[in-house]
């Protein structure tokens, strides 16, 4: 990515302040334009809230699962992600096609992903980390939920990892 | 069998599966939000400890949507857990149990395997590894790929993003390095 040069300083120019996340990352972005109080968020709450549900009772936050999948020796984590991937990629077409409104009625914003290195080298790093903890970031929180309480330790260092990601950004090849 | 006793079975794939998938357009839907986890972890960064470092500095209040969400997943746990936990051990195939046997792992009580993940084995060469180093595998990938399995696999994959079909292709690549290569030697420490 050769974004590093353009970085624009929030405080001076808070409305490019999206621009550059997404420039860095194009993960996970708040694309609303709708200024809302805090408390809306209590939505996505309820939404993380069933969703740990999900992961507990599916055994996705289960080490014994993940390591299952990666030895080829049980159908569930294909089958659960496959199914998942289906009924993404049906919602989106879905969106896109009936032009379907948010609640607040904007449009619904989605963006390319550029291609870089740091995908495979990354790809490759978060692998091996998935199958030694079992866990990618969503099953750390729920795992720690579920009375893992050691899994603190676990996401204090992936907290860390992405840090020290962060520092050295501009030194890795992407 | 009660609704709540059904609740309480391990729920079968084709029931996660979609109801995750749905994750994707509900939070589309309820804000124009993309679907992501791992980024809650930079967020975290940026507002605790961005040491001005210029990838920590954005408007990290306007995601705190995304540290909702995870506080959410968290909850969940706890309230599955108390309420509707499964109260048999987990069932996994004969033969991974045959091979943690002979890494000392016997207990199939919780989630995660106790023998390994637990605060006296974190003092130990392998508990730190598996749970310290892994940690850092976990956060350091996941950023340096822009994305885990729920930005990439799920999120970019449902918006035929070909850079996440790599990037998945690189997560599933490492994890059988890891499973099937790597871990044994460190089951055994």
């Amino acid at each position: 990515m050769s974004t590093n040069t353009s970085f624009v300083q929030p405080q001076t120019q808070q409305e490019n302040t999206d621009f550059e996340v997404r420039s860095l990352d194009t993960m996970c972005i708040n694309e609303s334009h709708v200024k809302e109080p805090w408390y809306a968020n209590v939505k996505y709450l309820v939404v993380g809230i069933l969703f740990g549900i999900v992961f507990i009772k599916a055994e996705i936050i289960s080490w014994f699962r993940i390591q299952e999948m990666f030895r080829l020796q049980s159908f569930h984590m294909y089958g659960v992600i496959g199914s998942a991937v289906a009924v993404g990629m049906l919602s989106v077409f879905l969106i896109k096609k009936f032009n379907i409104k948010t609640l607040q009625g904007e449009k619904v914003e989605f963006h390319d992903k550029k291609f870089n290195k740091g995908q495979i080298y990354g790809g490759l790093t978060f692998g091996l980390g998935w199958a030694i903890t079992g866990a990618c970031p969503g099953p750390l929180f729920a795992q720690i939920g579920s009375g893992a309480t050691v899994i603190i330790v676990t996401l204090l260092s992936a907290i860390a990892g992405t840090w020290v990601y962060g520092k050295f950004r501009d030194r890795l090849p992407h | 069998m009660s609704f709540i006793e059904w609740l309480k079975q391990p729920w079968p794939w084709y029931v996660a599966g979609p109801l995750i998938g749905l994750t994707v357009p509900t939070l589309l839907l309820l804000g124009n939000k993309s679907f992501g986890i791992s980024s809650s972890l930079r967020h975290v960064c940026a507002a605790c400890l961005p040491a001005k470092i210029p990838f920590f500095q954005y408007d990290w209040k306007k995601e705190v949507w995304n540290l909702f969400f995870v506080f959410g997943i968290f909850l969940g746990g706890i309230l599955t857990t108390l309420l509707l936990s499964n109260p048999n051990p987990i069932e996994v195939h004969p033969n991974l149990v045959n091979e943690l046997a002979g890494y000392g792992i016997n207990d199939y009580s919780g989630l995660v395997p106790r023998d390994v993940f637990n605060w006296t084995a974190l003092f130990t060469l392998r508990g730190f590894l598996m749970m310290v180093v892994g940690g850092f595998m976990v956060g350091f990938g996941t950023r340096y790929a822009g994305g885990c399995t729920s930005g990439h696999a799920i999120m970019g994959i449902s918006n035929l993003q070909w850079p996440s079909v790599v990037a998945t292709c690189c997560f599933m690549a490492g994890g059988f390095l890891m499973a099937n290569v790597i871990l044994p030697f460190i089951l055994r420490l």
